[in-house]
């Protein structure tokens, strides 16, 4: 099961470290982007995430800050296009997606065209954990708590204003600053997935591990823990996995962590679909 | 050069016809989902020597049934998303795998006008055709059932088979786009034009040729000035369609006061 060197290769560590605070974060966040029925707007800004990512490699600063940077950016735009009453949410995300794609595109290019780095579209778009550098983890490690705690403080707010947006400006919470706090908050989050299992597939920790705990929990609580766990788990099991597979063929060609937690998440979701027992059938 | 000019015409008349009714739908989501999954196709078809468009459109008719049958079991938009990263992680894979170069894997996501062959004309025209003429021959049910679909399962249209019928047509369209736009950007014709023209307009038949039209200029101008600039097509579709949407916008705005 575990190659030679995995327990003591430094890249493992940060990887597994990185992993964790990712897991965590993505689960908490993820609850709540189902909840308040933002899937879209959720993957949308982990594209928006990408042009950050990409304009990083471009001007050769570190990606996370890129990434953060790129979808913070995104979410003010998405939120401020959809002030508009006219115009119907899912529009304005597929306005600010498409520009931000198209402005990856650039950045991708001028960076290959000018740089002598190679794999950048890939790195970008894909992630590689195992080569993230360990300078990353305290900086992630802050931004996951200052997320973690911020949403504590909101939770309660949130969670009326996502359910019974009517409830909550009856009582004087001003829903629509709170909707942006939030899309900032899963900006930030989605930024840190980005760098861990790129930003393509930064979605699949965001929703796949709170999609699963959802069909099985019943309580908001309940379902944050088990979001996390799942995700958690497909991390983990993710990096040993990738890092197992360099030995499984000859050429010594691995294959990506991200495609092995994104597997994993997807044998979660279907496994949630198995029933328990006659009785709990939903 | 030609040939993308004469696909990329192609392209923007069947992306602004298959927009307008992704915007009317809200279907953003799956619309952009296919796309951007079948990009995998792409990458195991070049893994096993055969022709990306061939994988392209296997893999997005797969993912337009896939989003189909598993949004019958759970919410439609996580089924989406599901199924969009499922895509992906295998797109991600098949890279690893692939000893293709950077370029052609660009090319895949953010299109390529000179890559762009003549063998590649004749299914792209017959592809937009096709779709074209299942859109317009449904064009009343299609309509009916985005606007009023409590009103069309009343009149007897089977809403559940349209909406697989739909997602497929944007499969086949996704199919024809990518040689030129690339994956990625695919969605960006097909979502800022319509927007546009629904901005101009309220009546669906000019909103409809409008978005073609917006389309077809967006994507003249990206070929021209991706030519000019020799930087990559896709990022002038996504910045021409953001400026046509702003535009119209302002337009509104404008004519109302």
């Amino acid at each position: 099961m575990f190659a030679p060197g995995f327990f003591s290769s430094g890249s493992v560590h940060t990887a597994l470290l990185l992993g964790t605070i990712v897991a965590i974060v993505s689960g908490l966040m993820g609850v709540f982007v189902l909840l308040r029925n933002q899937s879209f707007g959720g993957h949308a800004l982990t594209d928006v995430a990408t042009t950050g990512g990409a304009g990083a490699a471009y001007l050769s600063v570190a990606p996370l800050v890129g990434f953060v940077t790129g979808a913070v950016i995104g979410a003010g735009a998405i939120e401020s296009l959809s002030r508009d009453r006219s115009q119907r949410r899912d529009v304005a995300t597929g306005i600010v997606l498409g520009a931000a794609t198209g402005l990856s595109g650039l950045f991708l290019y001028l960076t290959a065209t000018t740089s002598s780095a190679t794999g950048v579209t890939q790195q970008v778009l894909f992630g590689s954990l195992f080569s993230v550098s360990s300078s990353t983890v305290p900086v992630a490690a802050v931004t996951a708590l200052i997320v973690t705690v911020t949403m504590a403080l909101v939770a309660r707010p949130l969670l009326l204003s996502s359910l019974s947006p009517d409830l909550a400006r009856a009582r004087g919470l001003r829903t629509s600053w709170l909707g942006l706090l939030f899309l900032l908050l899963v900006a930030v989050a989605v930024g840190l997935c980005a760098i861990s299992i790129g930003s393509l597939l930064a979605t699949a920790l965001l929703i796949g591990p709170a999609a699963t705990a959802m069909r099985r929990s019943r309580t908001i609580t309940g379902a944050i823990v088990m979001a996390m766990s799942v995700g958690l788990a497909a991390t983990w099991v993710g990096i040993v996995l990738a890092y197992d597979s360099f030995t499984w063929r000859a050429t010594g060609q691995g294959l990506p962590v991200s495609f092995f937690v994104v597997a994993i998440i997807l044998a979660f979701y279907a496994l949630s679909h198995v029933p328990l027992s006659r009785s709990r059938r939903v | 050069m030609i040939h993308a000019w004469e696909v990329g015409t192609i392209v923007a008349i069947v992306a602004g016809l298959v927009g307008f009714f992704v915007v009317l739908r809200s279907s953003a989501f799956p619309a952009h989902a296919i796309p951007n999954g079948a990009f995998a196709g792409a990458a195991g078809a070049s893994l096993i020597g055969a022709s990306p468009l061939v994988g392209l459109g296997l893999f997005a008719a797969l993912g337009a049934l896939s989003i189909a049958w598993l949004g019958r079991r759970t919410r439609s938009d996580i089924a989406t998303a599901l199924v969009l990263i499922g895509m992906l992680a295998l797109g991600a894979a098949f890279l690893s795998q692939s000893t293709a170069y950077e370029p052609q894997v660009f090319a895949l996501l953010f299109g390529e006008i000179l890559g762009v062959s003549s063998t590649q004309l004749i299914p792209i025209a017959l592809l937009g055709t096709a779709a074209s003429i299942t859109l317009l021959a449904l064009y009343r049910p299609l309509l009916l059932g985005s606007v009023a679909p409590e009103l069309a399962r009343a009149k007897g249209v089977a809403i559940r088979r349209l909406d697989l019928v739909f997602l497929l047509i944007v499969a086949a369209v996704t199919t024809m786009t990518v040689p030129v736009v690339g994956t990625l950007l695919m969605f960006a014709l097909m979502i800022a034009p319509p927007a546009a023209a629904r901005s101009l307009t309220n009546r669906p038949a000019i909103a409809l040729t409008l978005s073609s039209l917006i389309a077809l200029v967006v994507m003249w101008g990206a070929i021209a000035s991706a030519y000019q600039m020799n930087w990559p097509v896709g990022f002038f579709v996504g910045a021409y369609g953001a400026l046509s949407y702003g535009l119209a916008r302002l337009w509104r705005r404008a004519t109302r006061n």
